[in-house]
């Protein structure tokens, strides 16, 4: 980097630049080996209709999830859309590095990380980019624009699609991303103190499971407990059901409880991801090089 | 005397595993417990959509309704009584490890030995559940004891009121345990072909996932797709065992369930066989 062109600070790195780079390289990686990408493109794809297999089968026996809960068939799927949306993201961009970086500690890697002039969680966290889980969020769309398109055009109690919706659903999937993002980073920071963390995924893909349902459907004696941990401890809850129900559920997003939802969830993403800049940062300071 | 000799090395083989799974015990213990966290969210939405049921049949009560045939009690018993086949019919790792085996070239200890792979490894997983069982028996007898109420109001075929369902029950779990063990087996084996089987395995564990009856009972699948899962052999792992305890099959339909099942089982064995036979002509181990 030559430092004419930046002459405030001529040490910075260019993070977009090195991002490009390493997507650019991940998919010439992927491209090298092309059958095996197309057969996990497939696979991933796969799973999903089997998952709108069943939901379709659910809703020939109901009209909706919940009592009065305006979650029909076609708001669901928007749901449905939505976590497809915010998990291919995931699985894209952060699940791949996450599974790396205990590796990375096991092996003493982590030094190389750590020597190189330019931020460790940026670097760790990005390095690799798993382009075929990206098909899901192709499909996701698809099934996203199809769902708008029936609750849009429906004879009775069609939805309107404010502006304001429009604007804010992008919004707040990106903050599904960040609070989901700043999971697995805790998460794998742990592996510095454990050295190993096999359960943690597990454990990872057990919490996110909760977040796969409308909130509603956590209620009675066990539920709302669960729901107000998932909502308030764990947000994961937040992660979906805020920008679907902006998006699907005849929810004003101008209502003082839409408002309240949503400055929760902007509050909770700033937070989580505070706290898991402070986690990982804290979990390095633990760490010993495994290999020198 | 050969037949005590060769009671002796089954004997150490399965000690030497179990002792091996229970090293890390409390680890197993906690993560067995977790096991049954994916199952408490399939609860919560079964719950929600017979609210809602109840919300559109204007009835006043949920225990009066049912769909397909399953009451909210037995909706949660059904998911329960899954994960108890599941723990006899699945075989974590054993596909990928047979096919990482004949990659590696570690077959060839199975060709100078006097030891049979497949029944060597058939020993191997039966210890592994046994050690399994010796666990994680704590956390499903503490969830089964939590969720005691769901077994109640069961038909009179039911295995809490027929002793034969019971003893029907528990031979559809060692039967599922087997018929697991050799379809994995056999999918395993065509890594002697193929080297890399993860492909085949991951639409192995889709149609499983979905079609042995993990995720519902499989007598809600409308037609064509119940006469497919009624020819297909994945029913066996999950659905059949906890429908037989439920008294969804019973009389001539459970006999007939069970012929089909063992019927299963010689074909698999039959076809493992006669491919790690075909196999073996065609391996060719280097190096040491």
């Amino acid at each position: 980097m030559s430092p004419t062109s930046h002459p405030a600070n001529p040490e910075r790195p260019q993070y977009l630049r090195v991002f490009l780079t390493f997507a650019r390289n991940s998919l010439v990686r992927d491209m090298t080996f092309r059958v095996n990408f197309l057969i996990e493109s497939v696979a991933a794809l796969s799973w999903m209709i089997a998952n709108l297999g069943f939901y379709l089968l659910i809703f020939t026996f109901t009209d909706s999830i919940g009592e009065r809960t305006g979650w029909g068939q076609y708001e669901f799927f928007v749901f449905l859309a939505t976590t497809m949306l915010v998990n291919s993201v995931v699985q894209a961009f952060f699940m791949p590095n996450a599974q790396e970086f205990s590796e990375l500690i096991r092996t003493g890697g982590l030094d190389f990380a750590l020597l190189k002039p330019i931020d460790t969680q940026f670097l760790i966290s990005l390095q690799r980019v798993n382009w075929s889980s990206l098909i899901n969020f192709v499909a996701g769309a698809i099934l996203l624009a199809f769902s708008v398109y029936q609750l849009v055009t429906r004879a009775d109690n069609p939805l309107h699609l404010t502006p304001a919706a429009i604007i804010l659903y992008p919004l707040f999937v990106a903050c599904g991303i960040a609070i989901l993002y700043s999971l697995m980073v805790s998460l794998a920071a742990t592996s510095i103190w454990l050295g190993r963390n096999q359960s943690l995924y597990d454990f990872w893909f057990y919490i996110t499971n909760f977040s796969r349902y409308p909130m509603e459907i956590y209620n009675g004696t066990f539920g709302l407990p669960l729901r107000w941990f998932f909502t308030f401890i764990v947000p994961v809850l937040i992660v979906v059901n805020v920008p679907a129900r902006v998006l699907a559920q005849p929810l004003r997003p101008d209502t003082s409880l839409g408002i309240a939802m949503g400055l929760f969830g902007i509050g909770a993403t700033m937070f989580c991801l505070a706290a898991s800049r402070f986690v990982f940062r804290r979990s390095l300071l633990s760490y010993r090089s495994a290999s020198s | 005397m050969t037949a005590l000799i060769r009671v002796k090395t089954w004997w150490t083989i399965l000690r030497i595993c179990l002792e091996e799974r229970l090293v890390y015990r409390g680890d197993f213990a906690l993560g067995t417990l977790m096991r049954f966290l994916p199952i408490v969210t399939q609860i919560f939405l079964w719950f929600a959509i017979f609210e809602a049921v109840k919300d559109a049949r204007n009835a006043d009560d949920i225990s009066s309704i049912s769909l397909s045939g399953y009451r909210y009690t037995e909706f949660v018993a059904y998911y329960l009584l899954t994960m108890l086949s599941r723990a006899f019919s699945s075989m974590p790792g054993l596909a990928s490890g047979i096919a990482r085996q004949i990659r590696d070239g570690e077959v060839k200890k199975y060709l100078i030995q006097p030891v049979d792979m497949l029944g060597f490894m058939l020993l191997g997983r039966i210890a592994h559940k046994v050690a399994y069982y010796s666990v994680a028996m704590g956390p499903f007898a503490l969830v089964f004891f939590l969720c005691r109420n769901m077994f109640s109001g069961l038909p009179a075929e039911a295995a809490t009121h027929s002793l034969t369902t019971l003893l029907a029950f528990l031979t559809s779990l060692v039967l599922g345990f087997v018929l697991g063990y050799f379809l994995e087996a056999t999918i395993g084996l065509i890594g002697f072909w193929w080297l890399e089987v993860t492909s085949i395995l991951f639409i192995y564990m889709l149609f499983s996932f979905f079609l042995s009856g993990h995720m519902f009972p499989l007598d809600m699948l409308p037609q064509p797709w119940s006469t497919l899962v009624d020819l297909l052999p994945l029913k066996y792992l999950a659905y059949f065992p906890s429908a037989v305890f439920l008294g969804k099959v019973s009389g001539a339909e459970l006999v007939w369930g069970l012929t089909v099942e063992v019927l299963w089982i010689v074909f698999f064995v039959a076809l493992s066989r006669w491919l790690y036979y075909r196999g073996i002509k065609r391996y060719s181990g280097f190096g040491g």
